[in-house]
């Protein structure tokens, strides 16, 4: 196990392995079973209908609107939207997980980068951006994700009008 | 995320992921993805660096109009300012082992404690 950890933590210049630290700091904190992560042989694609210059594209994210926080601290775990114009100057992102040593998410446009694509919209890259992004949570639950909250953020992009996505994990 | 991005590919609707854990994202299989290696929480730059974000959105404005087949991956080539960053991430200090077990048995705790209030 030493070892198993040792090389798990071994700074380098290849990507970081999360699953393996992910399993390590888990089992340290006591839990008996490993997470499971999803896994495919099968992966879906389709080529946009239209030219980029035609598209309109949405944004969607992992991180939570403010107002999201409870009185006692914890979080509401639901599909939101939000609008782009004006956007959020911030957002919450305390509880999903990323390097809080390393950096910081203060800059929205650092993980949901709604002024950047707006420019690129306007400079004709594509149509137009959507007017809302999409909020989901980072669930334990595959199921939950699949079943409930990827068609709730599918039903919204289509209201939206939205030719494509891009999508940016915390 | 990544399953958001299958759900949505599957309907017909094209996505790209900007993102920075690659054996997640490619353990899963997407249709198309950026990846950026950046600490976890700015996959699309660093803070305040709108050159870097604007050329990462590009990147993969480039993937939703140029991917031909599903599993398509591009690198974004910026570096992270510092380079110690990877070892800090979820580093286990032999010295916190006692630590980290109460900090679990704490977390199982409010977990029980939220569901028996919220049912999730």
């Amino acid at each position: 196990m030493a070892a198993e950890e040792a090389a798990a933590m071994t700074p380098s210049n290849e990507p970081v392995r999360y699953m393996e630290r992910t399993r390590l700091y888990y089992r340290a904190l006591g839990y008996e079973q490993d997470y499971v992560w999803a896994h495919y042989a099968d992966v879906p694609f389709v080529r946009p209908a239209k030219p980029l210059a035609e598209c309109r594209i949405a944004l969607v994210t992992t991180a939570s609107p403010l107002t999201a926080v409870r009185d006692d601290g914890s979080v509401a775990k639901q599909v939101w939207s939000g609008s782009v114009s004006p956007p959020p100057e911030r957002l919450f992102t305390d509880n999903v997980a990323w390097d809080k040593e390393s950096t910081h998410t203060r800059d929205r446009e650092s993980f949901l980068p709604i002024e950047t694509a707006s420019l690129l919209a306007r400079e004709g890259r594509f149509a137009s951006l959507a007017v809302h992004f999409h909020g989901v949570p980072t669930e334990y639950s595959q199921r939950k994700t699949l079943t409930e909250d990827a068609p709730q953020v599918l039903s919204r992009l289509r209201a939206d009008g939205a030719d494509a996505a891009i999508l940016c994990p915390l | 995320m990544s399953l958001v991005a299958r759900t949505l590919e599957a309907a017909g609707l094209p996505t790209v992921i900007i993102g920075s854990a690659l054996d997640i994202v490619e353990h899963c299989g997407v249709p198309r993805f950026v990846f950026t290696d950046f600490p976890l929480g700015n996959p699309c730059g660093p803070p305040d660096r709108r050159d870097v974000q604007r050329a990462v959105v590009e990147l993969a404005l480039g993937l939703l109009s140029g991917a031909e087949k599903p599993r398509t991956m591009v690198r974004a080539p910026f570096d992270w300012h510092d380079p110690e960053w990877r070892g800090r991430y979820g580093r286990l200090d032999p010295a916190e082992r006692e630590r980290l077990r109460q900090l679990g048995d704490q977390r199982r705790a409010r977990v029980a404690d939220r569901k028996s209030r919220y049912g999730m």
